[in-house]
């Protein structure tokens, strides 16, 4: 076997919507393995926050975007022999391919490792793809161009109905539709050619099932087919939209093989070396299929199928990429059998996405086949009745399982269950509860029946609850039978107690929860191990189930374990970061002697990950279930400051059912917590805040705002529809939303902040020891505040804050943590206007930005933190921010390409979905380092400038001098034109999309791509303004042009690319810094 | 809720599991045995080697998709492998009382009551599961409330070859025709197909269609049949259910049929009668292996296989003769899983080629008996 001495790993970069933590856990698996081996590796991933990216994890680590240009300078410097395309999503294996096309990989000795390059190309080509699988008789969704009428009716004919007809080159699905026999084809296809010169004919295979298969290869030729999954939705639903069930529940023996022999046969003709994974339409009628793609890396649904059967396909993958055989691994559940074998599942696995499309203005919330969710929960029963209330659960929108949730209104269900949402799996509850029946629902769902009979059952035992009135009345088999089916203590409390359970909701779930251990009904704990039992199993792989009655493991109340709280599924405001934190909080307390325990569903993230920690419980973190836990753990400690706000939001109750809390006490969390409390705390500690009030009435917050003035922030605490909070700039756009959004009442009141403009935004990342700061980072926001902090760009350390600003912030700090008896970590927020400093926020937990900082500055401040809340001493670290000699800058990912509709405009509510974070010697080397590992691409061409109010438009002045400057040719809309020329900046008047009269069309520019940049500021900080700006900021999205919409991040963006050049940015690795 | 009966399986060692019904509302006893298969239960419950065995699916979810029809006298047509429920009894963490498949015709509990067999759900089966493994198969008995108490039953002391074997021999010449009693002397095939004897043991059907399927004319016997009487191009020795010592006199013709030199191929008891007939022994595993993910390696090779399985013996590789050697490996456990001969045309699989159920990967084996002919 070849052996290599240095191998590169390029990772997936930001978090979006399609490539997501699932690409931290490959690559960190990947790099696992090549340590093993003793090869020394070379990682490109500009995800600070990842796991992959932290201190042991690679040899060298370079914080920089993943394109051909900066992995070839990476290769100069490097001169690997091996290069790992498989483990970094789409954006890994098109830059490699990008390297491989243009012949650099060969120029530096470059072996790709695993599948051939030729082999990737194959499967991304579709031409190729349909006429590799051709070759060996495999059917593909192949659709037959034709540009008359007969030639339609012949390929449908030839195809059999139903088919469906697409009108080439247009847009939108325009003249679009399915046909089921000849006449209704002949109509359509008229039509279509009306307006198109050619139509495409498709066999339509509406209906059918979805599945895949995980498939791995070795370069011997032996294969096998790890997991199989099965979609919960048929065909026409992104996978990644999907809810998805593992292993396949309707497919019968010879369905099942038969999917699995073709697949072992396409990935053997294709030629893979490691892991693909091939989907499956599948007839629900017959044994017809058709291949609908084959991925030759690992993928979302391979991290998924890891955690389904505890077969680490990453791992495997970069071992038979160096050259093994899979009969020379060993299997690392029970360390004792073949890592060639196909794993048996002794329960079920549900898959869930978590759509967060309420965040966004006017988006469509119809899922179909591209992909809007951004994040997933895996759950793990052992029925499915089980796993799906779970998952319900664990997606965290409020919901309690399939049933016993809050009712809504679905104005039309019909149409709501053929037309999928987001809300699809409650649309089928309320159906149920119309008095739709399994077959209905199937026919306008296509969902397999099976599916319905199953989630029927749910409904008929919730009936059976409700007719109880008593919890000692309901038998005790209905009591564990609701539970075999997922219910929660929640649930049952809310069937047997109606209208009066929403009041005392808390009381009378904890009563449920009595009284089912009164009677004996306790979950069990099982263990995932790859022979469903055959072989004992070495690791402690974790679930919950009340489908069983004996516990795999034996408790003995040594009080040695410390269970951390994982932060659930990744989701606008919570992702990889907290992953990061809760790797390395278990970390520290092994490394301490304690047993690591963790509680979380993620599939995505390597804190689920079973070699991890000492315990994994892959499960819910709802106060019931984490309560069954600790029961058992009977732990030393729990620790909730390191998985964000759903572990921070347990502190009270978790106290109260008297566990110990490791670190800041509850009550303090609480105080932070509480508007009221914190507000209170602030003025006794004479700190300066925001002015705000609670208020009830209109008139109420018309005098407020008499106060304060506009511009306000305004929190709604029940939200009808959109933004949970919104800035008005004047009293219009505050009924408007007060009005069209929110409800204002006793019940429901409303929050209203005064909101300072051009302000500094300053975060501070801190960790404390029994009220005492230990260590802190301070950090400023590129954008003034009112982009909310998880959108802006942050650099760090400071290098445009006063020495007197940063001094009041540290002392302000000092007097808080000394106040709540901090001990863990923590984050405050402020606001910096001249030297006058305002608290906005404090989070009694780490925070978003803690990898960040603590890999900028080189200490692991959740270490720190953890080796506090373990009651060991801790030191200040000797080195502060004022040593680097480099900068870091925090930028963040959006994923609007993906969110058809929604207005691309940052607000205080927060719309990325990942973030990056770039070394340089200085400020214009790390933004633009970020910024082009966000996706923006230098302009050589021309720019489009609408740089919004008078105050913009000035604040954007001298960028836009730069770039004229630069010879770029410069384009503006009306007001903005004339302000430059009355500047000196020869600027060209383009017009509004709502002057369509008037030449050039601003739009038109963009179409055309004769612009290579775009700079749009919207007005009014509302976000909702649905003119002219929405136009061109979407346009540019859709049309995949760099758009900035603040001010403050182009001037700096434009700053750094006119006055460096990409060959000036430094390729030094995080360890060189 | 669904009205079921109580029911308890009563293991040998005194551990009892309580479930509910949803078979057939009878008592039950046999061997207790688990497979791990996630798919494939009309397969399984009609596969004649698990006659006179309870068997616990580790899948906690059983009947999802039904029962398909029964071909009736077209046995080979259908998706079965035997013409009856060989198993005694079937156990399972969870029961779907609603199936949904295009090809079913009935339920699993359907199905189950017209064969008299029965039925438990809501059993912990991870934690049988873990039990027998610990303490290897043990003799259980199932008893619905309601129905009368049963002795245990120890099927591995009965001949259980004699009782799921053919009675008489049968001509099948294809897959479409219906066999026909084979009357005096076996005429050469008309078309100069060749002709295999397969000895059914307890033959699973998709042996015979795998065979088929080949195009050669495949005359089925008994167990006891003295098949050396037929003049055929090979001989095929079937899968089977219990202990291979009953066998003894397949043994003595098997050895007989070696001494002519034509090729022989054998599956599962095929392979432990073949090995027998070597002057090999075979002993009694402790919990078998049961499963369609058992990894196994072609001797000498990088070749490796996910096969079915579900066998309670294995062959002792030591005992093999010098001229004999291990085809296939077991990379869990090392047992033996095939064996050939060094230099004549015999070889056979512990494993299922024919898979029905599980994966289908070493199907070629047939193809390498059909080139040898």
């Amino acid at each position: 076997m070849k052996k290599y001495s240095k191998v590169l790993l390029l990772g997936s970069g930001a978090l979006k919507i399609g490539e997501a933590g699932e690409f931290d856990y490959s690559g960190a698996q990947a790099l696992k393995a090549l340590r093993e081996e003793g090869v020394t590796t070379v990682l490109v991933n500009p995800n600070i926050a990842t796991v992959q990216t932290s201190e042991g994890m690679a040899d060298q680590t370079y914080f920089l975007p993943v394109t051909p240009y900066f992995v070839e300078r990476v290769i100069e410097k490097e001169r690997p022999d091996g290069i790992l395309l498989a483990f970094g999503g789409q954006t890994a294996l098109n830059c490699g391919v990008e390297l491989y096309r243009t012949g650099v990989l060969k120029r530096y000795g470059v072996e790709v490792l695993g599948t051939p390059v030729q082999a990737i190309m194959d499967t991304e080509d579709r031409e190729l793809f349909v006429e590799k699988l051709n070759q060996i008789d495999v059917k593909t969704i192949s659709s037959e161009a034709v540009d008359t009428v007969d030639d339609a009716l012949r390929v449908a004919r030839g195809l059999g109905y139903p088919v469906i007809v697409r009108a080439a080159y247009a847009l939108g699905g325009l003249g679009s539709g399915f046909c089921d026999n000849d006449a209704e084809l002949v109509a359509l296809v008229e039509k279509a050619l009306s307006f198109s010169p050619q139509v495409l004919v498709e066999k339509s295979l509406k209906g059918w099932k979805e599945v895949e298969y995980e498939v791995v290869r070795d370069r011997y030729d032996n294969c096998i087919t790890v997991c199989n999954m099965e979609n919960f939705d048929p065909l026409g639903i992104h996978t990644g939209e999907s809810i998805v069930v593992a292993p396949s529940q309707t497919l019968s023996n010879d369905d099942y093989h038969y999917l699995r022999s073709l697949a072992i046969k396409i990935i053997r003709h294709i030629g893979i070396v490691g892991e693909c994974n091939v989907q499956y339409a599948f007839d629900p009628e017959s044994m017809d299929y058709r291949v609908i793609e084959v991925n030759a890396r690992l993928s979302r649904s391979s991290a998924l199928a890891s955690k389904a059967t505890g077969y680490p396909l990453a791992f495997v993958a970069a071992k038979l990429a160096l050259g093994y055989g899979l009969f020379d691994l060993r299997n690392n559940v029970t360390q004792s059998t073949s890592a060639f074998f196909e794993p048996a599942l002794d329960y079920v696995v549900v898959k869930i996405p978590r759509w967060d499309l309420g965040k966004f203005h006017g988006v469509d919330r119809h899922i179909g086949s591209s992909m809007k969710s951004v994040g997933e929960v895996m759950a793990i029963g052992r029925t499915f009745e089980e796993a799906i209330q779970k998952g319900l659960r664990m997606i965290g929108q409020g919901m309690h399982g399939f049933i016993e949730n809050r009712d809504f209104n679905i104005p039309d269900i019909d149409a709501a269950l053929q037309t999928p949402t987001d809300r699809r799996i409650f649309v089928i509850a309320k159906a149920f509860a119309e008095g739709y029946t399994v077959d209905r629902i199937h026919e306008l769902t296509k969902i397999d029946r099976w599916f319905l009979f199953k989630l029927r059952k749910i409904v008929d035992t919730a009936e059976e609850l409700e007719g109880f009135n008593d919890l000692a009345a309901v038998p005790e088999i209905l009591m564990r039978q609701a539970k075999q089916q997922g219910f929660s203590d929640f649930q049952i409390g809310r069937a047997v107690f109606k209208d009066g359970f929403t009041e005392r909701a808390e009381e009378l779930t904890m009563a449920v929860r009595s009284r089912r251990k009164e009677i004996g009904i306790v979950p069990c704990v099982k263990q995932i191990d790859t022979l469903a039992a055959e072989y004992p199993a070495a690791t402690n792989y974790l679930y919950l189930t009340y489908n069983g009655s004996y516990n795999d493991v034996e408790y003995t109340g040594d009080h040695r374990s410390v269970v951390v709280l994982g932060s659930g599924a990744y989701r606008i405001g919570s992702s990889v970061e907290f992953d990061w934190c809760s790797v390395n909080a278990l970390m520290t307390a092994r490394k301490e002697g304690w047993r690591s325990v963790m509680i979380n569903y993620n599939p995505e993230t390597v804190s689920t990950d079973y070699d991890i920690c000492d315990r994994l419980y892959f499960d819910e973190l709802t106060f019931e279930r984490v309560m069954d836990i600790l029961e058992l753990e009977n732990p030393h400690g729990v620790i909730l400051s390191v998985g964000g706000q759903i572990p921070n939001n347990l502190a009270t109750r978790l106290d109260g059912s008297g566990v110990n809390i490791l670190g800041t006490s509850a009550e303090s969390i609480d105080r932070a917590e509480d508007r009221h409390k914190f507000s209170a705390m602030l003025d006794s500690l004479g700190i300066d805040q925001p002015r705000w009030r609670e208020l009830t009435s209109f008139e109420d917050i018309d005098s407020f705002v008499a106060e304060v003035g506009f511009p306000v922030l305004v929190r709604p605490s029940y939200v009808l529809s959109g933004a949970a909070m919104n800035v008005c700039s004047n009293s219009d756009e505050l009924r408007r939303f007060l009005k069209l959004a929110a409800n204002v009442s006793k019940k429901h009141p409303v929050v209203v902040s005064e909101f300072i403009q051009y302000a500094k935004e300053i975060e501070m990342d801190a960790v404390a020891a029994d009220g005492e700061i230990k260590a802190y980072a301070i950090s400023e926001h590129i954008e003034f505040a009112g982009v909310h902090s998880g959108d802006a760009t942050i650099q760090f350390p400071p290098q445009k804050l006063y020495v007197e600003t940063m001094r009041r912030i540290k002392k302000v700090a000092g007097r808080i943590a000394k106040a709540l008896n901090i001990s863990g970590p923590f984050n405050i927020q402020f606001l910096a206007k001249n030297n006058d400093i305002k608290v906005i926020e404090c989070n009694l937990r780490a925070s978003r930005s803690f990898p960040f900082v603590s890999k900028v500055l080189k200490i692991n401040f959740i270490d720190l933190a953890t080796r506090v809340m373990l009651g060991l001493p801790v030191e200040k670290p000797l080195k502060s921010a004022f040593d680097l000699d480099y900068v870091g800058v925090k930028a963040s990912q959006f994923s609007f390409s993906r969110l058809g509709g929604a207005d691309p405009v940052l607000g205080v509510d927060m719309a990325s979905t990942g973030e990056v974070g770039c070394l340089g010697d200085d400020t214009d080397a790390a933004v633009l380092t970020s910024l082009l590992a966000v996706g923006l691409r230098v302009p050589h061409k021309a720019v489009l400038l609408s740089t919004g109010t008078p105050k913009q438009k000035a604040d954007m002045l001298e960028a836009a001098h730069l770039l004229h400057r630069a010879g770029l040719t410069i384009y503006a809309t009306g007001g903005t034109c004339q302000f430059l020329n009355e500047n000196g900046i020869p600027a060209v008047r383009v017009y509004w999309p709502s002057m369509p009269e008037s030449q050039p069309q601003a739009l038109d520019l963009l179409h055309n791509h004769e612009v290579d940049f775009v700079v749009n500021i919207p007005k009014n900080l509302t976000g909702t303004e649905l003119s002219n700006g929405r136009k061109i900021r979407r346009a540019a999205i859709d049309l995949n042009i760099p758009l900035l919409t603040n001010s403050r991040l182009a001037s700096a963006f434009v700053r750094a690319f006119t006055r460096i050049s990409l060959d000036d940015i430094e390729i030094k690795s995080w360890q060189e810094y | 809720m669904q009205a079921t009966k109580v029911a308890v399986l009563k293991l040998q060692d005194g551990t009892e599991f309580q479930g509910r019904s949803f078979g057939y509302e009878g008592s039950a006893a046999g061997e207790v045995v688990f497979n791990t298969a996630m798919t494939g239960y009309p397969e399984s419950l009609t596969d004649p080697s698990y006659e006179g065995q309870i068997l616990v699916t580790t899948f906690p979810q059983l009947g999802n998709y039904g029962v398909p029809p029964s071909g009736g006298d077209d046995m080979l047509k259908d998706y079965f492998e035997g013409s009856r429920i060989h198993c005694r009894a079937i156990i399972a963490q969870d029961y779907a009382f609603r199936y949904s498949h295009w090809l079913a015709d009935k339920s699993l509990a359907e199905w189950l009551k017209q064969e008299k067999i029965p039925g438990l759900y809501d059993i912990d089966t991870r934690a049988l599961t873990k039990h027998l493994r610990t303490h290897g198969s043990m003799l259980g008995k199932v008893i619905v409330d309601g129905s009368d108490d049963v002795d245990f039953y120890d099927p591995n002391a009965e001949n259980l070859i004699a009782l799921t074997s053919c009675k008489v021999p049968l001509v099948y010449d294809s897959l479409d025709g219906k066999p026909v009693e084979l009357d005096g002397d076996l005429a050469p095939a008309a078309d100069g197909r060749k002709t295999v004897v397969l000895v059914d043991c307890g033959i699973k059907h998709n042996i015979i269609r795998c065979l088929l399927r080949r195009g050669v004319r495949v005359v089925r016997v008994p167990w006891d049949y003295d098949f050396n009487t037929i003049e055929a191009d090979g001989l095929f020795i079937s899968n089977g259910p219990g202990n291979p010592a009953f066998a003894q006199t397949t043994v003595e013709h098997i050895r007989e049929a070696m001494t002519k030199g034509k090729p022989i191929c054998g599956i599962c008891m095929g392979n432990q009668l073949l090995a027998k007939a070597a002057g090999a022994d075979t002993y009694k595993l402790k919990y078998g292996h049961r499963s369609h993910n058992q990894p196994v390696r072609r001797v000498g090779s990088n070749q490796c296989f996910v096969t079915s399985q579900n066998h309670g013996f294995a062959v002792d590789n030591n005992t093999l003769p010098q001229d004999w050697e291990p085809l296939f490996v077991n990379m869990n456990d090392g047992t033996n899983e095939g064996i050939r001969h060094k230099t004549l045309p015999f070889f056979s699989a512990q494993f299922h080629p024919e898979a029905s159920s599980g994966p289908r990967d070493t199907e070629f084996l047939f193809d390498d008996f059909i080139a040898l002919l």
